[in-house]
């Protein structure tokens, strides 16, 4: 699609991200914007061979204070409606009722959890017989329990997002790997830039330490295998180290924050997305395209750029092309893959990059290089705009560009 | 641009042009709409899978699409493809596989299903057991198939695909308000003026062991068991729960500007979405319905319409004892006294409740209400619930003048949306 021109401009005004480095965006800054080496925090051993990114220690009780909200989500959930909190408290639209009662919520999300301990025990019953009516009349309705069915629902992160924090304006969530949060972040742009919407909560969440995520993964081969290293490394079929990552951002018209006197990280100038069919070569004319779209906002020269790359191949070796052409156009990225360094979030993944966009410009760095010297080389001068780009294990290409407020 | 073009806001008017329908009733509009328009049932005794022990043991599956391997999400993507298609045959767009718009997907999350997770478990040697085993199995052999299946992105890719729509197909859920969610992203969308057609399907197969067990552990299920086409009672004061179905609803929205520049026919219009979040509990509404009637009064003020001049609602009427009288409560305090003049039917009463599909479907089924002047009744409406004293249209449907019609749909999570359709 083509982007009609945007009237309203759609300011960050709330950064919530929770992840492997840390438990808000101060602690993000400290640890990847502050200048020191980044050493990524990853667990190798426990789900081995698949080196996963576990969450933080967080106190989810800052953002989720009553026990019994907590009770009712698994991880995932509660990873997703901490980081919303985080968002709304930073933009100043916490405990607000009558802003939160018109905060519209944008959610990117996979499938909830399953409880991986009553599949072991339902597998351990049914042996090796095939046997159907074993499983509904004997096995399953003494195994599940209610709660549970709630955690599996995707729009049970938005719908706890509204208990826990009473964001009830409207709600969506989408679905579908990165393109979820390709589709969320392009669904809450051009809402508010067309002047549909003037403040929206958009992010997503992903808990990476459980077995049924690395299955779900692993049926498809996209799970790096064996000791961690930078996307842009990982050889043979590549493949991504799940990171347990919450990401949110309050995006606003420029009007709605001026009102109300927001102090805006940036500005969030476009968001575009693609659907490419993946023959050799499409991601890269894909990525071209999208860039096109939004060429006439970037001057020559340094472009900070937040790469999202996954390390599934061939993906991120396109996506790694596609960046090294740019110097055809006058442009000379300074990539930093934050996967890297946090993991790859999925849905969470292009919200993420967003939030550490915003908090790139607020820092006036960027993480320090972490990959190859030829694609992470040093930024010369504080970043003035950041490109973000999305580009999904299997399916979905996003570019988003983040500019400081002058 | 002419005015005639656009809503009272000034916003581009959205004209429905294309329409598609599969239901445990059949395959199409004119099917379904014999069915329905004549009382029929699609309730069954599930054949899918043993039921022996369940609770529950009926459902509104819909088991005539020929897909081969079975599997929910190749159900899913088949009923979707059909509903799709025959939208776009209808509206007479695009070239073939080449749909100029966008798809918006109402579809449930997919995930790995029991025979599929025991296959891959019997796949692995070893001793290894649980998960362990299961991944080496998934690491060891080749289950592209499966994969393929089991993306969350995996029926729109397959929809999107076929039908040729254009950019990221965009897959949403919103519970039980998802068909709904995805009309109104295609409206928006439209009224922006980044499209000028869209594809909005709400598609469900989720009648599965593991599902029905779920649904019926939340006891949100009914257990009519004995009488499947009888189960399912909107409003009246027997109803036990909900009956759980499959089937998906496709509509071809357009700007009406360029639908009557290119000479579709028009079948009605998308007059105005209403949406309002709830923040009560994660599977009931608030108690004075302020969600719900959030919603109702959000779509009415979208569309710039009077409580007045809905003729008919096409209820969310799930036949749970919560949602009907709240519904009721809640169509009653935004309509006032309108509503004793206002009928107000379910298709659930005949189709059952499927799920994320119900909106896109009984928004089809409210534009075929208008298109010929009829109102589908509520069947098993016996006796009446005295608490909810509405028109329910019981039994029988009758011949009716509509121009507007509220459709409502409503989910877990605290998701409320209300659509406003209308003749052209």
């Amino acid at each position: 699609m083509t982007l009609k021109t945007s009237s309203n401009e759609v300011l960050i005004t709330g950064v919530g991200l929770a992840s492997s480095l840390g438990a808000d965006a101060e602690a993000h800054l400290a640890r990847l914007f502050s200048g020191a080496p980044v050493t990524p925090a990853v667990d190798e051993a426990r789900y081995a061979p698949y080196p996963v990114h576990p969450f933080a220690e967080v106190d989810f009780s800052r953002e989720i204070p009553k026990k019994s909200d907590q009770r009712q989500m698994e991880l995932w959930q509660r990873i997703g409606v901490y980081a919303a909190g985080l968002a709304l408290s930073d933009a100043g639209i916490a405990r607000n009722p009558e802003l939160l009662d018109r905060t519209d919520l944008v959610v990117a999300a996979g499938s909830g959890e399953r409880d991986t301990k009553v599949d072991c025990e339902v597998l351990e019953k049914l042996g090796p017989r095939d046997d159907a009516a074993l499983l509904a009349k004997e096995v399953l309705p003494s195994a599940l329990r209610p709660t549970l069915f709630l955690a599996q629902l995707s729009n049970m992160l938005a719908g706890n997002i509204s208990i826990v924090h009473n964001v009830t304006g409207s709600s969506r969530t989408f679905m579908g790997e990165e393109m979820a949060g390709l589709a969320a972040l392009e669904n809450a742009h051009r809402r508010i830039a067309a002047g549909q919407a003037g403040l929206i909560l958009v992010g997503g969440a992903l808990n990476a330490e459980r077995e049924d995520l690395l299955l779900g993964y692993e049926i498809g081969h996209n799970l790096w295998r064996g000791s961690h290293c930078p996307v842009w490394d990982r050889e043979d079929g590549g493949g991504f180290v799940p990171g347990s990552i919450g990401a949110f951002v309050v995006l606003e018209s420029k009007a709605h924050a001026d009102a109300r006197k927001a102090k805006p990280y940036g500005r969030l100038v476009a968001v575009e997305t693609g659907h490419a069919q993946r023959e050799r070569g499409a991601i890269v004319r894909t990525l071209a395209d999208l860039l096109g779209r939004m060429r006439g906002l970037l001057p020559d020269g340094e472009l900070p750029t937040l790469s999202g790359a996954s390390g599934k191949r061939p993906a991120t070796c396109e996506e790694r092309v596609f960046l090294t052409q740019l110097a055809s156009q006058n442009l000379n990225p300074i990539v930093r893959a934050y996967g890297s360094l946090l993991g790859h979030g999925v849905e969470a993944q292009f919200p993420a990059g967003i939030a550490l966009a915003a908090l790139a410009l607020k820092s006036g760095r960027l993480p320090p290089p972490g990959g190859p010297e030829s694609i992470e080389q040093p930024l010369s001068a504080p970043p003035q705009r950041v490109l973000v780009t999305g580009v999904g294990h299997w399916r979905g290409e996003g570019l988003a560009l983040v500019e400081a407020v002058a | 641009m002419s005015s005639v073009y656009q809503d009272s806001k000034g916003r581009p008017l959205v004209a429905v042009t294309g329409m598609g329908l599969v239901t445990s009733l059949g395959r199409g509009k004119a099917d379904n709409w014999a069915a329905l328009s004549q009382g029929k049932s699609g309730i069954r005794t599930i054949s899918r899978f043993p039921t022996e022990g369940l609770r529950t043991t009926i459902a509104g599956t819909v088991d005539f699409m020929e897909v081969a391997p079975y599997s929910a999400a190749a159900l899913s993507a088949a009923m979707a493809l059909a509903a799709g298609s025959e939208a776009i045959e209808q509206a007479r767009i695009g070239s073939k596989a080449a749909f100029p718009g966008p798809l918006y997907l109402a579809t449930p999350p997919a995930e790995i299903e029991w025979p599929q997770r025991r296959a891959l478990y019997d796949q692995a040697a070893g001793s290894e057991r649980g998960y362990k085993r299961l991944l080496a199995a998934a690491r060891a052999g080749n289950w592209s198939e499966l994969q393929s299946l089991c993306q969350f992105a995996s029926v729109a890719e397959r929809v999107s695909g076929e039908l040729g729509t254009r950019g990221l197909p965009v897959s949403i859920s919103t519970a039980c308000a998802s068909g709904a969610t995805a009309i109104q992203l295609g409206v928006e969308a439209i009224r922006r003026g980044d499209t000028d057609a869209a594809l909005c399907i709400g598609t469900d197969s989720s009648v599965q062991i593991e599902a029905l067990i779920r649904f019926s552990l939340l006891s949100a299920l009914s257990t009519r068991n004995d009488a499947p086409e009888a189960a399912s009672r909107p409003f009246s004061k027997e109803r036990d729960g909900f009956v759980m179905a499959e089937g998906a609803g496709a509509l071809v929205l357009e700007s009406y500007q360029s639908a009557v520049a290119r000479g579709a026919e028009i079948l009605g219009v998308v007059r105005g979405c209403g949406e309002k979040a709830d923040d009560y509990h994660r599977t009931r509404s608030k108690p004075d319905g302020t969600a719900i009637i959030g919603a109702i009064r959000n779509a009415l003020l979208d569309a710039g319409a009077a409580p007045e001049e809905i003729d008919y609602v096409n209820a969310h009427g799930t036949s749970t004892p919560e949602n009907d009288k709240m519904e009721y409560l809640s169509l009653k305090a935004v309509l006032g006294d309108h509503l004793a003049s206002t009928p107000v039917s379910s298709n659930k009463s005949m189709i059952g409740h499927t799920l994320s599909a119900s909106g896109a479907i009984e928004a089809v089924v409210s534009l075929l209400t208008i298109q010929n002047g009829f109102l589908p009744p509520t069947i098993n409406y016996a006796p009446p619930d005295p608490e909810i004293p509405v028109d329910a249209v019981g039994n029988q449907g009758r011949a009716a003048n509509v121009r507007t019609v509220l459709s409502n749909s409503f989910g877990f999570g605290g998701q409320n949306v209300s659509l406003l359709i209308a003749a052209a």
